[in-house]
């Protein structure tokens, strides 16, 4: 059997302002987790980063990052993304401040 | 204080300029990433976990009040209202939007400041001991001679795509306090028979394979310091490792080749390198050295410090905590703690900068200083304005005394905010410095050096830290590894790991079940944490870390 997928999203930072962006269903960056696309499907994901890494003018470093799919959207998996849904833990200065 | 010259005025503002159009062509798509991240790197913009994040250099750790209040209106203006001071005595802003990053550069070139250098495979900001020009043990000032070697390194066209970073520390004093032999070349000033020279070390640095710097030359005079530096960073540029990052740095070239080849390759490049220098160098080093002067500082009374110190416990104890030696009569180097207790290690809000702009301008000779382990300090304060400065500091939470004590920590940005992290940091020592503060136990604790980093690259120097805990990622889990009996001096070593690692909800309790160790089997009060480490080994604290069983019990995973 074919090792299970783990699903995914596709993440970036805003050129602009450098914000952990999610691409959404809908080709927007949203701040969001829960508005990610979450991708369960290997090919459909590598399409999706290819996509999303040409849009070189609205975002920098597109990765795909490993999510569990939860009833509200995307959870992480590790908690280095955890980190970059939320901000710092020193301080509410991240995303964190308008969540 | 050393005042840039007209034509580094004008190198500045033209590197701005041309970094304006360069964000202005990758903010309309004519540059693509891979294109603008050297440039934007040369320029000392990094992005990071949640944003970009511009490192400002602060050359040798030296400010004046004036630059001290522009950072202040950095953070204030541009960034979330403070700043984070370095291990490498720079400072960080963490919330930088990319349109507004040319507007601080310039605001930053108005003082005299820059982000040049300060990443990138180059010379970087040369770093100095923080008590440079004010301490009684001190031979001579570092300041002049870092400064030459920022100004011959600025720019040079030989060494801007060296294999690696290079850092380069100089000290004055034998006291080591500019942690000089964990850096790729390291200067000592010393004397022979009355003259002032170096003895130079290379190959040291901490990061995933630390080593203690080795000497290469017991002394080299001033003539010739000049072209034996360039000497060795141009034989490391041909033998340094370009197809390995992790052999580039200039430690593996002297464990590859050994210190002896590295020091005859050294000596035969010196010989070309000092022929072409005609003097020059020297006769600018006299000028810098004279704008070096230490300020005049005239001798008072102290009865109102010795009335304080008698009055006033909360006084005494952060005079007796936070105080240093100066070389003149009647004067003290003041430390500044940024580690409130509680608070991240080195940040400084805008307001506090400006309490320390004009407590530097009213009472110390206009002079600020940045140490690697992340305080500010007064380097020329008169004894008798101390009680009055230390009312000024108390309201605005600069008053805490710890300077040297376990809650005095160095913490890397860590997981919060660096890129390449495998761990945080900073929660790790906000923890520890509130729980020793709980316990009311950090002064009987005595002098004990934490240092903290969130991976493997060790900017929170853990390797020379007396305990010292490296943050990791264990199968997705924050893991920390303690290492025991590092030290950053003139006595320098390297961290010996005690074993499995802890998770973040144990680590601290571990530190805790290390100091109720150290406490129960120092000799006397007088012997430090590092003593007893010293003199017992390793067994007591394994013991205390992981029960007495065989060292593996199911204490750690
Ligand atoms: S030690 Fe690692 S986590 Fe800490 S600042 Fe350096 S690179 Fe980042």
């Amino acid at each position: 059997m074919p090792r299970r997928f783990t699903p995914k999203v596709v993440t970036a930072n805003a050129l602009l302002e450098g914000d952990v962006v999610y691409l959404t269903a809908r080709d927007a960056w949203s701040r969001k987790l829960s508005e990610a696309e979450i991708l369960t499907d290997e090919a459909h994901a590598q399409l999706r980063l290819v996509e999303a890494s040409r849009r070189q003018d609205e975002v920098v470093g597109v990765y795909l990052a490993d999510m569990d799919a939860g009833p509200d959207g995307p959870e992480p998996v590790h908690f280095r993304e955890e980190f970059r849904r939320t901000g710092p833990s020193n301080y509410a200065h991240g995303k964190q401040a308008d969540l | 204080m050393y005042r840039y010259t007209d034509f580094d005025a004008a190198f500045v503002a033209e590197r701005n300029r041309q970094f304006r159009a360069q964000v202005e062509r990758r903010i309309d798509g004519s540059l693509t990433e891979d294109e603008f991240k050297p440039l934007r790197l040369m320029n000392g913009l990094y992005l990071q976990l949640h944003a970009y994040m511009l490192r400002v250099a602060i050359p040798y750790g030296t400010l004046n009040s004036a630059q001290m209040r522009q950072l202040a209106y950095l953070a204030e203006r541009w960034d979330k209202g403070y700043g984070h001071f370095t291990t490498r005595q720079n400072i960080q802003f963490n919330w930088p939007a990319l349109r507004d990053v040319p507007d601080m550069l310039d605001a930053l070139a108005e003082v005299g400041m820059h982000a040049i250098q300060t990443s990138g495979n180059t010379i970087r900001n040369v770093t100095a001991d923080h008590f440079a020009g004010a301490a009684a043990d001190e031979i001579a000032d570092p300041r002049p001679v870092a400064e030459l070697l920022r100004q011959s390194s600025t720019d040079h066209p030989e060494f801007q795509f060296l294999p690696r970073k290079f850092k380069i520390a100089v000290t004055g004093a034998p006291n080591d306090r500019a942690v000089t032999a964990a850096h790729d070349l390291a200067l000592r000033i010393v004397t022979r028979d009355g003259e002032i020279g170096y003895q130079v070390l290379v190959g040291g640095g901490l990061g995933r394979t630390p080593m203690i710097g080795k000497v290469i030359a017991a002394f080299v005079p001033q003539a010739d310091l000049l072209p034996y530096v360039e000497a060795v960073v141009s034989v490391w540029n041909l033998l340094g490792r370009r197809d390995n990052k992790y052999k580039s740095r200039i430690k593996i070239t002297v464990h590859e080749h050994g210190i002896d080849e590295i020091r005859r390759l050294v000596e035969a490049r010196f010989a070309e390198t000092r022929a072409a220098f005609d003097g020059t160098d020297l006769a600018l080093f006299d000028e810098i050295r004279a704008a070096f002067a230490p300020p005049a500082l005239t001798e008072a009374p102290t009865e109102a410090f010795d009335r304080a110190y008698a009055a006033d416990p909360v006084f005494r104890s952060w005079a007796d905590t936070n105080l240093s030696a100066h070389r003149a009569p009647g004067h003290a180097i003041v430390q500044v703690s940024l580690k409130a207790h509680g608070a991240t290690p080195g940040d400084a809000t805008a307001a506090q900068m400006r309490v320390l702009a004009d407590i530097a301008e009213r009472f110390g000779h206009d002079e600020l200083r940045i140490s690697h382990e992340q305080n500010v300090i007064l380097p020329h304060i008169r004894k008798a304005d101390l009680p009055e400065i230390h009312a000024i500091l108390k309201p605005n939470g600069l008053a805490t005394a710890n300077i040297g004590l376990i809650s005095d920590i160095i913490a890397c940005p860590g997981m919060d905010y660096c890129a390449l992290a495998t761990a945080r940091s900073i929660p790790i020592a906000q923890q520890i410095a509130t729980r020793f503060d709980e316990l009311k136990l950090e002064h009987e604790i005595g002098e004990l050096k934490i240092k903290i980093s969130g991976c493997i690259n060790a900017c929170g120097h853990h390797h020379v830290g007396h305990i010292g805990i490296l943050g990791l990622d264990r199968a997705g889990v924050e893991n920390y590894q303690i290492t025991l009996g590092g030290d950053h001096t003139e006595t320098a070593s390297l961290g010996d790991r005690t074993g499995p690692g802890f998770s973040a909800e144990e680590i601290i309790p571990a530190i805790e079940r290390l100091v109720e160790a150290y406490l129960a089997h120092r000799s006397s009060p007088e012997e430090s944490f590092l003593e007893s480490y010293r003199r017992l080994g390793m067994a007591p604290f394994k013991e205390a870390l992981y029960g007495a069983a065989d060292g593996k019990n199911a204490r750690a995973a």
